[in-house]
């Protein structure tokens, strides 16, 4: 089984006509993800590569019955989208978009809690979700994963989920859902979210976690995992020779004060049973020792 | 971007903020004229990106022109824990009565925003946060609602500020939230916020983190960049539109995505080496904008190998390995490139590079090794 989607689930792109979008809309569609529809306003009506175009989601999801929804629009926009969305009737949104202002996603994210409580938000600034041989809705590329399950990854950093996938995939452990959760300071989704869906996923047997410097998501996840979690989890963590006080390229990957920093999270990942690795490639080896060992 | 005091007191001024009157000054005769304008006794404070300027001799009374002349001589070029002064804010010396803190961030943990208010300021918030964790009035706002005056008010009582200090210090908390929201900033603090004993209160210090990301609704933002970046490198690297940071070891960093960029940082140090900076090229980087990576790097003159870590995914590899190919017909670069190069593309990029190799271009097959071979270059 996959989590939070599977190849069933319909999925509308938000600003499909735009370059990003008709690039990675058509891809997801391509990889064999239900792409339904696409939504911008002025140009309902018109279709991209065979995808019909609509005004807003509201008539998309009228039309198509889709669930889901691919926000690929710039920064000042994303905002309105994800509302949009919501009000829409979609409720699995995932927001590609890197450079929100926090502000702006401070308010998106406590109006999605508060008027539109069944409503998950993948994001922002994320490469999406891929479950290998179902559904990929974002920007990973696809022919890096492969099907079967049975590791879970949930990672804060694109690349190096890709890094993940590829260091599984050559040794031939499939992945059951790849979610990338993003790297800005108020994301939708959450370590802890993502690890109570593969616990409870029967085909996920383990799940790696890739973390990275700023905030407490960390921390949190491994107070979760500590009480919850019975399948083993292997993490890294990245940023461990990153400078207090310095955005590391992600807008939530910085160490304020002496919060945030990588060792501490290692230690109370450590301290909660997790086997953490110093690097993407030590993370790979040992998920295929325990995977190998199922 | 990390505002100096005097921008981040200019900040708080354009939202109705109480601020002392001053100005900046660049030379001792600058400051002199400053001081003569707006009276005495003043303050001169050194402007750097630093805590702890008032330890390290940065921050001067004086009473009067040759107290000016003597401490902004002294001020001006000293050395504070690593930052040079080159500008000083002068401004008309205040008397205390009591000193508060106040300031608005965002509460990662529970997505709100956070605010604390303490009748204990002056000193560091953390010490009081560590000694005396009663002393701080924490308020959780919630972003959609925002912050009205009359949660202010309860708030103030909450924190136990003086009587007299109580409605002045609400309207400013209310002022100081629309500085943090609408004005976009990552960190609105200010330590100390005075009562004076003719009962007004006012913002003596201001430190103010703006986020980059709302650059596009703040034109107003230009004027604060021009002394942005102290580090040489930096400064290069923002015109050239590149995710940049100086750091100080000797193997020059190159990477796409900042994830994959900081995990760099770490096998570079964990197979012995040191980093010279953190450089994220990002998604779908082509010739151009490794030929600027690749220039940036080599003006650095304690940079002695450079590693190039890509993991192609929207990224082609193939595309790289063009771009770095004729980055190096374009850029004289001095000191040897180890590669490293998968995904999409790997093989076709691999194929590229293959009849250019040699002592000064090299690959290896993983992240690992490659780290391993750049970092024994550049303690050769």
């Amino acid at each position: 089984m996959s989590i939070f989607v599977d190849e069933n689930t319909k999925v509308i792109v938000q600003g499909l006509t735009g370059g990003q979008g008709r690039f990675h809309g058509l891809r997801n569609r391509d990889y064999g993800t239900k792409v339904v529809g696409g939504v911008t306003p002025g140009k309902g009506g018109s279709d991209v590569d065979g995808v019909p175009v609509f005004n807003s989601v509201k008539e998309a999801v009228a039309a198509t019955g889709a669930t889901a929804s691919f926000v690929v629009v710039p920064p000042k926009f994303a905002s309105a989208a994800i509302i949009e969305a919501a009000a829409g009737g979609i409720t699995f949104i995932v927001c590609i978009t890197e450079g929100i202002p926090a502000q702006d996603e401070a308010v998106t994210y406590n109006r999605l809690v508060e008027d539109f409580p069944g409503v998950r938000l993948l994001g922002p600034n994320c490469p999406g979700i891929i479950s290998p041989g179902k559904c990929n809705i974002g920007i990973t590329s696809g022919d890096i994963a492969l099907a079967g399950g049975p590791v879970g990854i949930v990672s804060r950093s694109g690349t190096l989920t890709y890094q993940a996938l590829y260091e599984l995939s050559q040794q031939g452990i499939g992945q059951t859902t790849c979610v990338g959760i993003g790297g800005d300071p108020v994301p939708g989704t959450n370590f802890i979210d993502c690890l109570a869906a593969f616990q409870a996923d029967p085909e996920t047997l383990a799940v790696m976690m890739i973390g990275e410097i700023g905030g407490s998501e960390e921390e949190r996840a491994a107070e979760w995992i500590k009480t919850n979690m019975t399948k083993p989890v292997v993490s890294y963590v990245a940023g461990v020779t990153a400078p207090a006080g310095r955005k590391m390229g992600h807008a939530g990957a910085i160490i304020s004060g002496s919060k945030g920093t990588a060792q501490a999270k290692m230690d109370a990942l450590a301290a909660a049973g997790v086997h953490v690795c110093l690097n993407p490639t030590e993370a790979g080896q040992k998920m295929g020792e325990i995977v190998k060992a199922f | 971007m990390d505002l100096f005091e005097y921008q981040g007191k200019q900040y708080f001024a354009r939202y109705g903020i109480a601020v002392s009157p001053g100005d900046i000054a660049d030379t001792v005769d600058q400051a002199v004229e400053v001081a003569e304008r707006i009276g005495y006794p003043v303050v001169v404070k050194a402007q750097v990106k630093v805590g702890g300027r008032g330890k390290a001799g940065g921050v001067k009374l004086a009473h009067d022109i040759d107290e000016v002349r003597l401490h902004a001589g002294n001020i001006l070029g000293l050395d504070i824990k690593g930052h040079v002064v080159h500008r000083l804010w002068i401004e008309r010396s205040s008397d205390i009565a009591k000193e508060y803190y106040a300031s608005f961030t965002l509460d990662r943990q529970n997505k709100v925003h956070l605010g604390m208010l303490s009748a204990q300021g002056g000193v560091e918030i953390e010490v009081v946060a560590e000694e005396n964790p009663d002393a701080i009035a924490f308020l959780a706002i919630d972003p959609v609602r925002g912050l009205d005056v009359e949660t202010a008010r309860r708030w103030v009582n909450d924190a136990e500020l003086d009587e007299v200090a109580r409605e002045q210090a609400a309207e400013l908390l209310v002022h100081l939230y629309e500085c943090y929201t609408k004005g976009d900033c990552d960190l609105a603090e200010i330590n100390p916020l005075i009562l004076t004993p003719d009962n007004k209160v006012h913002a003596l210090d201001a430190k103010v983190t703006l986020d980059e990301n709302a650059s596009f609704r703040h034109p107003e933002w230009e004027e604060f960049r021009a002394d942005e970046f102290e580090d040489p490198r930096e400064k290069l690297a923002k015109e050239k539109g590149l995710n940049y940071i100086g750091l100080d070891g000797t193997v020059g960093i190159i990477a796409n995505g900042a994830g994959l960029a900081m995990s760099t940082l770490d096998v570079v140090n964990q197979v012995g080496g040191t980093a010279a900076n953190f450089l994220d090229i990002g998604g779908g980087a082509n010739a151009d904008v490794m030929a600027s990576a690749l220039e940036v790097i080599n003006t650095d003159p304690k940079v002695k190998a450079i590693f190039v870590n890509i993991f192609g995914g929207i990224t082609r590899v193939d595309e790289v390995a063009n771009g770095v190919l004729e980055a190096l017909q374009r850029v004289k670069i001095s000191t040897p490139i180890v590669l490293r190069l998968d995904g999409t593309n790997a093989v076709e990029g691999r194929a590229i590079l293959a009849p250019h190799l040699n002592d000064s271009l090299m690959t290896e097959p993983t992240m690992l090794d490659a780290a391993r071979r750049a970092v024994s270059l550049a303690n050769a």
